[in-house]
């Protein structure tokens, strides 16, 4: 863990257009074990949500239980926090959202919290097209409990004891996927300059928007022979393609080469700018986002970068017809008929 | 027997006989007749034998009732068992379309056979339609037979089937049939049971208790619903969409002031209702017994981070499966004390569709002002059945009671804002609602120890100081929630009575029979936990009081013991749990048999005499 944290800022630290500095954005001093995945991918968080200029009262960030549960303290300090039960996030996300649908919600999950106890939950938070920016911090063992393989250790992945994963590995986006999510990415949390793009892609649209993010857990699977150790991921990581967000009436200002560029326009107007690198693969395209997957891990390769997006994603409360007011701020003269409305439904029960 | 008998139909599931049955029901109601129908039905959709029982009472008696007086059979498969379940004296109304087993008769019963179903086959062409109609010949025939007002009947079909012309017509004819087979072949009215009108229901309504639940909620406030089926509970869900989508659709918009979810499970049900209410919406579910269970964890969460949490449980028979579709208040102590480490939750115990509704509302309030999980504990009898019951009431100067939530301009004024601070010495600390200040206010909600600013903490004496002082909010409840219920003035005996929900209707009529004996106890309902000190006080007061409870183990008992620290030989059980609601005879039987040794007591009449104490146990 990180014992001390410079609390001097440059006077001319750079500002956002709230004005508010990177240091606005920032939480609690972390308490995992230095050189964690997790704090690369709270910095990544952090900086997406300067970069943005969001209003940090505006976010909520929930999370389960586990090392990766922990974080949301290490990131946003003046947004409401929530660290549910374990496997547990996605329905108190759920709740919180039918609650009030002007926040922006980010639940943060591990591969224990989401692969195996919180599976029920995660899957259905995604039928249910629940608008989050839904990370999972995926080192494919319990850290919290000293390592166990997860879930989403890879089948022969050798675990720090010195045996290989006699099981198969379950693949987050795979199954997203396959369950009709409507963002679907993976990434890795040693490359913030894909990483920040996606969160910036994610928190921009209006559904469930999966991050699977391989997170190397430097203590109890870091070893040689682990498939998700920071060397193994660096070696093996492919990229669909290199990501650009680019918010709303800001200038492009990255180049491509003409012909391998895609441009996504998300819901609120800003886009996504994918410079491709793979050519049997179209974002849009569920099929080839699936097939592309597959083939990457027929390979052995790490697939990383938007896989899918669905730029027609109607979130839950579009689907529930919802009025746009919160319901937590609907008043009650809206809410209660009232005693004259109760003396019918009396007389009807006579 | 006029206007006192008890009538149950024997039916198929799911042939309709449901309608059939509740116009009987309503058409005593009408006259002015308390009345009291209770379905008991199979965990089943379509085949199985269902009855439905309706006690008439003129006394106004609503617990159910041993022995019946007439039985309607249409249901050859329970057959057998029905006519011996008929009470000496008795009548069996039955099909005779087909022919009846010599072995089937009694000699101390009068058979009504009617051949319902083939006078329907001769006179209907649908096949479907013969099926339901059958069920109208013997409400028909019951008009004759009993004197039911045929224009109250009439009235009600004519409800039932509004806009759809066709079957008014087709169902006045069957039950003319019915009249007038009855009629021609029977003495009309039977000798010594009849109905005839009285002025004795005054303003109260027939509703069941789930609906009033449901309603209770959309007039309490709640947006949010997420529940998973189960039986009792789900007709409960039904009944909110049903009233929301009636009450709670913007007309300008056409958008709902209102969202419900069927959950995965019961684990993610309350998790959605933890996580609507921490962020400010009134939010709750409704399950039974094994929902419970499965919430219990969340539970916790709610009970330490303290998060508002309305859950009405309606109590099936347990454990496990259990009895899903028979009554029990079984969940008791599993509800107090659901989730692991030290906690304990507020319980409300209606016992009517008006207090339903009333519990309901209250329940949400709670929930906000003590910050912490609020449950509803009714029952499938009180939910599922139509209750006689006083009118639903609202008294529209009632604003909701938010409890301690600080908006921004408090926050602005504040130094700093401890979530876990107690300010007021209650127990009771102030919230915030995500999104109310840029830069105040904001705060971690974990279900890890913490200290009075949420920040975490395995400090032990920070974390006493937080257990102590939800022991403390706890004590502050006892104000909050409601009181009991005295049934006398002053103290009349040195006995007692203490009962709630449902096990009231049966115990009220065992304290009016004792009473008749020249037995007399005093009485009280008890409608929440924790007790209030009147609860204590009443224990205190008496030398031995009857707990009357549906549960094997004695659960409200224990509660009393555990939290009010009596001595267990003061409190004597009447327990009854076997799915069924209890019967005022079981209860009188067993206060009876219990104060046999003490009848030289000032408080026991003369009159009783040693050869009653030989009633069964």
């Amino acid at each position: 863990m990180t014992f001390v944290r410079p609390t001097f800022r440059h006077p001319d630290s750079p500002v956002n257009k709230l004005g508010y500095t990177r240091k606005f954005y920032e939480g609690a001093l972390s308490t995992l074990c230095a050189g964690c995945g997790h704090d690369s991918v709270s910095g990544a968080i952090i900086q997406a949500c300067f970069e943005m200029a969001v209003e940090p009262h505006k976010v909520a960030k929930l999370s389960g239980i586990g090392c990766s549960s922990k974080t949301p303290t290490y990131f946003l300090s003046n947004s409401h926090g929530f660290n549910s039960v374990h496997g547990r996030m996605p329905s108190v996300a759920t709740g919180a959202y039918l609650a009030n649908r002007d926040l922006m919600y980010i639940g943060v999950s591990g591969d224990g919290d989401s692969a195996s106890i919180g599976m029920g939950q995660f899957v259905h938070a995604i039928r249910r097209n629940l608008n989050v920016t839904y990370i999972i911090m995926n080192n494919g063992c319990y850290g919290l409990t000293k390592g166990q393989d997860s879930a989403t250790a890879d089948f022969g992945s050798i675990g720090k004891a010195g045996s290989a994963n006699m099981f198969h590995a379950i693949d987050m986006c795979g199954l997203a996927l396959e369950l009709g999510a409507t963002f679907v990415a993976r990434s890795f949390s040693g490359d913030k300059h894909q990483l920040i793009p996606l969160i910036k892609a994610a928190m921009s649209h209006p559904g469930f928007a999966l991050i699977d993010v391989v997170s190397p857990c430097v203590t109890f699977n870091n070893n040689t022979g682990s498939t998700k150790s920071y060397d193994y991921t660096r070696e093996h990581v492919e990229a669909t393609a290199a990501v650009d967000f680019v918010p709303i009436m800001r200038e492009i200002t990255t180049e491509y080469n003409e012909g391998d560029s895609i441009e996504v326009v998300l819901h609120d107007g800003s886009s996504i700018h994918l410079n491709k690198l793979s050519n049997d693969w179209n974002p849009r395209d569920r099929h080839s986002a699936v097939n592309r997957l597959y083939q990457a891990k027929a390979a052995g390769d790490i697939l990383t970068g938007l896989l899918y997006i669905d730029t027609e994603s109607k979130d839950l409360h579009q689907l529930l017809n919802t009025t746009q007011q919160p319901l937590n701020q609907v008043p009650q003269e809206k809410l209660c008929p009232g005693s004259g409305v109760l003396e019918n439904i009396n007389a009807s029960m006579r | 027997m006029l206007n006192d008998f008890v009538i149950r139909f024997a039916n198929v599931n799911g042939t309709g006989s449901a309608s059939a049955n509740t116009m009987f029901a309503k058409s005593v109601f009408r006259m002015g007749i308390p009345v009291s129908p209770k379905n008991i039905f199979p965990s089943n959709i379509q085949g199985l034998p269902t009855w439905y029982e309706v006690r008439v009472s003129e006394k106004g008696y609503l617990g159910r009732r041993e022995g019946i007086d007439i039985m309607v059979s249409v249901n050859p498969q329970s057959m057998v068992k029905d006519i011996a379940n008929v009470k000496p004296g008795g009548y069996f109304m039955y099909d005779s379309s087909k022919d009846f087993h010599r072995d089937l008769t009694r000699d101390d019963i009068t058979y009504l056979p009617i051949p319902m179903m083939q006078m329907c086959m001769d006179k209907f062409p649908d096949p479907r339609q013969r099926q339901l109609l059958k069920n109208m010949v013997y409400v028909g025939a019951l008009a004759a037979l009993l004197e039911i007002e045929v224009p109250v009947l009439q009235q009600i079909i004519v409800e039932q089937f509004k806009g759809k012309e066709r079957l008014v017509t087709a169902n006045y004819e069957a039950m003319q049939m019915g009249i007038d087979y009855a009629k021609a072949h029977f003495q009309c009215p039977l000798p010594g049971l009849r109905l005839e009108r009285r002025d004795k229901v005054g303003d109260w309504i027939l509703m069941d208790g789930n609906s009033a639940c449901g309603l209770g909620a959309v007039y309490a406030g709640a947006t949010v619903l997420s529940w998973y089926p189960i039986t009792p509970s789900t007709s409960l869900a039904d009944a909110f969409g049903k009233y929301a989508k009636k009450l709670r659709i913007d007309p300008e918009t056409g958008k709902n002031n209102f969202a419900i979810v069927q959950a995965e499970d019961e684990l993610a049900a309350i998790g959605m209702v933890i996580g609507a209410n921490w962020n400010g919406a009134r939010s709750f579910t409704a399950t039974s017994g094994p929902g419970v269970s499965l919430m219990s964890e969340f539970l916790g969460l709610a009970y330490f981070a303290e998060i508002p949490t309305v859950l009405i449980d309606v109590q099936r028979g347990g454990p496990s499966t259990g009895m899903p579709t028979r009554t029990q208040q079984s969940d008791l102590i599993s509800a107090a004390y659901a989730s692991h480490g030290d906690t304990k939750h507020v319980l409300l115990f209606p016992s009517t569709p008006a207090e339903c509704f009333e519990h309901t509302t209250i329940a949400f309030d709670l929930a906000e002002q003590l910050q912490t999980p609020i449950l509803v504990m009714t029952d499938l009898d009180l939910g599922m059945n139509d209750n006689m019951s006083p009118p639903l009431k609202w008294d529209d100067k009632k604003a909701y009671a938010r409890g301690k939530v600080l908006d921004a301009a408090a926050l602005e004024k504040l130094e700093r804002f401890g979530r876990y601070l107690d300010v007021d010495g209650d127990g009771i600390t102030y919230r915030t609602i995500p999104g109310t200040h840029p830069t105040k206010g904001s705060f971690f909600t974990r279900g890890t120890s913490r200290d009075e600013y949420a920040a975490y903490t395995e400090e032990g004496p920070a974390y006493v100081r937080n257990m102590d002082r939800l022991v403390r909010k706890w004590e502050t409840a006892k104000q909050y929630v409601p009181g009991p219920e005295f049934y006398q003035q002053e103290k009349k005996s040195q006995f007692g009575m203490l009962f709630f929900g449902t096990t009231t209707y049966a115990a009220v009529e065992a304290k009016d029979m004792l009473d008749a004996e020249g037995v007399t106890l005093d009485a009280i309902r008890i409608k929440s936990f924790p007790f209030n000190n009147a609860v204590k006080e009443f224990i205190d007061a008496h030398e031995r009081i009857f707990v009357i409870e549906q549960n094997r183990d004695a659960q409200l008992k224990t509660l009393l013991v555990n939290e009010l620290d009596i001595d267990p030989n003061q409190l004597v059980s009447v327990l009854n749990y076997d799915g069924f609601p209890i019967t005022a005879d079981v209860i009188k039987q067993k206060i009876f048999k219990n104060l046999v040794g003490r009848l030289n007591s000032p408080y026991v009449a003369a009159k009783v005499t040693p050869s009653d104490s030989q009633v069964g146990e």
